[in-house]
């Protein structure tokens, strides 16, 4: 089993989670995150007080998969997210030790 | 230890209030006359039509020329007057209760969002114990001849007289207004006393003990702020120009340009540079945290503020219609001109800058309100969008103290501002009460008045900020929370709550 992190920009999220349920993926875990790359940050001026704020909101997106689907999943995730401008995001892939399906106790790739 | 001499303060200063009404009724008592008084002949219809007419006009009754009569509305309050009185006091109210506390809290980070509602909250209760104890009697109290009533003449009133509001119902008293109840005009007064010190807690956000907070308003006020008030507007204040014609500064202000906002705004200065910076001051981010609720609160100040400056007419009457009028212009100019300057000099108007400069506007006109017409009313928004800008963004950070949320750059400049063009400003021509002492001055002298004024209130905003601040120091043991409760935030440490919870 695979899992698979995608940070993207937040408003790419209904695009990546449309195009991976046309491949047969429909579970997935969303967080709001804030990070920088090489994407600069903006300044904020407050009358005479100047903030720079170097984060930027991300969303972050996590997908445990069978081994087979992994490398469509992450090609799709990549054609949907990208805008082609700095600040696109990543996509990572570690391996899963075990899942467990809490409802019915199944384990391994029918658990996912 | 603190804690308890906190404690005995208080009740040190409410048992003086209690104390002293015994001892001033047995001063006078009289004896009941030994002769049987003849019953005044009812006014005739001709002089009851005149009583009305003075009622319409603002003007006392039973007299025309040397005739005098008993008049049948005599010590009863009028109803739009009155009326109006009620309304303003609550919309002064509200400018503190919400308004200020958003305008505040809006600019403050999220874990000290509490602390700001809390203090203004607090200090709303603690001035008003002040205000019924001895504080209206000290402020408002003595009569145009008998002055020596006075504990410092024409400085500081007497603090008996009229404590725990005794003798003050709802007839008027006609030192301050001939058709308004006394006890509203003492509930209208009691709110300026409430926003004022509360106004000082801009410049000292997110760094100051509650306790100290409370202890430093409840000295403020004995020191600092029943003196002012009772200086400027006390009928037999020392510079009262407008009233007294003994006073020995015949300085005007309207609604309140020193004794409010000058006396506020150098205090908090005076408070910003004992305390010191905020932890991390210069270094990180400590932005708003929600120009919502603080452009929220601007909104209330802004509509609150018609209570404050056409309230200070005493009556719904021509003067409180024109300061009605001056203030809406002065208001919104500079509300306009501020961001205006912003769009220039970095590129972006911002709703702060509205927010800035539609209070810097309302402070600026404070003192003039009543006594300007709408061309210095323009002129005055046009100066209140520029001068406090200056001080806010360019003084301020040349200097580098942290007025956190520049209560010196808008209230202390703004009302010293106000203050000075209001001696060059004012005509007879909106407000014939400037006629009645001060006619060889105003539009000749009266800006050096006023200069005289500014100079008084200065030093005593600051002389006594100076002493209350390490008064308070000594007995609380600091005026500072520890390092780990201002990095952690004051809601918490001190009020046990947060102001919003993460989902």
């Amino acid at each position: 089993m695979k899992k698979i992190e995608a940070i993207i920009k937040p408003f790419k999220l209904e695009e990546v989670k449309d195009a991976l349920g046309e491949i047969g993926i429909e579970g997935m875990t969303v967080s709001e995150v804030k990070g920088f790359g090489r994407q600069k940050g903006h300044t904020e001026i407050y009358r005479g007080s100047e903030y720079t704020v170097d984060f930027l909101p991300k969303i972050k997106i996590e997908i445990v998969i069978t081994d087979a689907q992994a490398e469509a999943a992450v090609a799709t995730i990549v054609k949907a997210a990208r805008t082609g401008k700095i600040g696109d995001g990543k996509v990572f892939v570690s391996t899963v030790e075990q899942a467990v399906r809490i409802r019915t106790e199944e384990k391994g790739e029918s658990a996912v | 230890m603190k804690k308890f001499l906190f404690n005995l303060a208080l009740i040190a200063f409410t048992l003086a209030g209690l104390t002293a009404s015994p001892a001033q009724n047995a001063a006078t008592t009289n004896a009941p006359a030994a002769t049987t008084e003849v019953k005044p002949a009812d006014p005739t219809d001709s002089q009851r039509i005149t009583d009305i007419e003075q009622y319409f006009q603002n003007m006392g009754v039973g007299a025309a020329g040397d005739t005098k009569w008993a008049s049948k509305i005599a010590n009863v309050p009028g109803p739009g007057h009155n009326g109006w009185m009620m309304t303003s006091a609550a919309l002064v109210l509200f400018m503190t209760l919400p308004g200020l506390f958003l305008f505040y809290g809006g600019l403050v980070r999220r874990k000290n969002i509490l602390s700001v509602i809390a203090q203004c909250y607090g200090i709303a209760g603690l001035v008003t114990i002040l205000w019924v104890v001895f504080g209206y009697s000290s402020v408002f109290s003595g009569s145009g001849a008998a002055d020596t009533e006075d504990v410092i003449k024409g400085v500081v009133g007497s603090y008996s007289a009229n404590g725990m509001l005794k003798g003050v119902d709802s007839a008027p008293n006609t030192n301050y207004a001939y058709w308004v109840s006394q006890n509203v005009f003492s509930m209208y007064q009691l709110m300026f006393a409430i926003i004022t010190p509360a106004l000082i807690l801009g410049a000292i956000a997110e760094r100051m003990k509650f306790a100290a907070i409370l202890l430093f308003v409840a000295l403020w006020m004995v020191v600092v702020y029943f003196p002012l008030a009772h200086m400027v507007w006390g009928i037999n204040g020392a510079m009262n120009g407008v009233w007294n014609a003994k006073a020995s500064i015949h300085a005007i202000d309207f609604a309140g340009g020193t004794v409010v906002h000058m006396s506020s705004g150098w205090s908090a200065l005076i408070l910003c540079l004992i305390l010191g910076k905020r932890l991390g001051f210069g270094r990180e981010n400590m932005a708003p945290h929600s120009m919502v609720l603080c452009a929220i609160g601007t909104g209330m100040l802004w509509v609150g503020w018609y209570g404050f400056n056409a309230g200070s007419a005493v009556a719904a009457d021509g003067v409180a219609a024109n300061a009605f009028m001056t203030t809406t212009i002065a208001t919104a100019v500079a509300s306009f001109v501020w961001p205006l300057i912003e769009w220039m000099v970095r590129g972006k108007p911002s709703v702060l800058g509205f927010c800035s400069g539609a209070v810097a506007g309302l402070v600026v006109v404070t003192p003039a309100c009543g006594f300007i017409n709408a061309s210095g009313a323009l002129v005055i928004g046009v100066a209140a969008g520029i001068i406090p800008w200056f001080f806010c963004y360019k003084i301020k950070s040349w200097f580098g103290y942290d007025d956190a949320l520049d209560t010196f750059g808008v209230h202390a400049i703004g009302g010293t501002l106000g203050a000075l063009l209001t001696g060059f400003l004012a005509t007879p021509s909106v407000n014939s009460n400037l006629n009645t002492n001060l006619k060889d001055i105003v539009g000749k002298t009266l800006w050096l008045e006023q200069i005289k004024a500014i100079g008084v209130t200065l030093v005593l905003a600051v002389v006594g900020t100076v002493v209350i601040a390490y008064v308070v120091k000594l007995v609380l043991g600091g005026l500072r929370p520890v390092d780990e409760v201002e990095r952690a935030g004051l809601d918490l440490a001190e009020h046990g709550e947060e102001g919003y919870h993460q989902a």
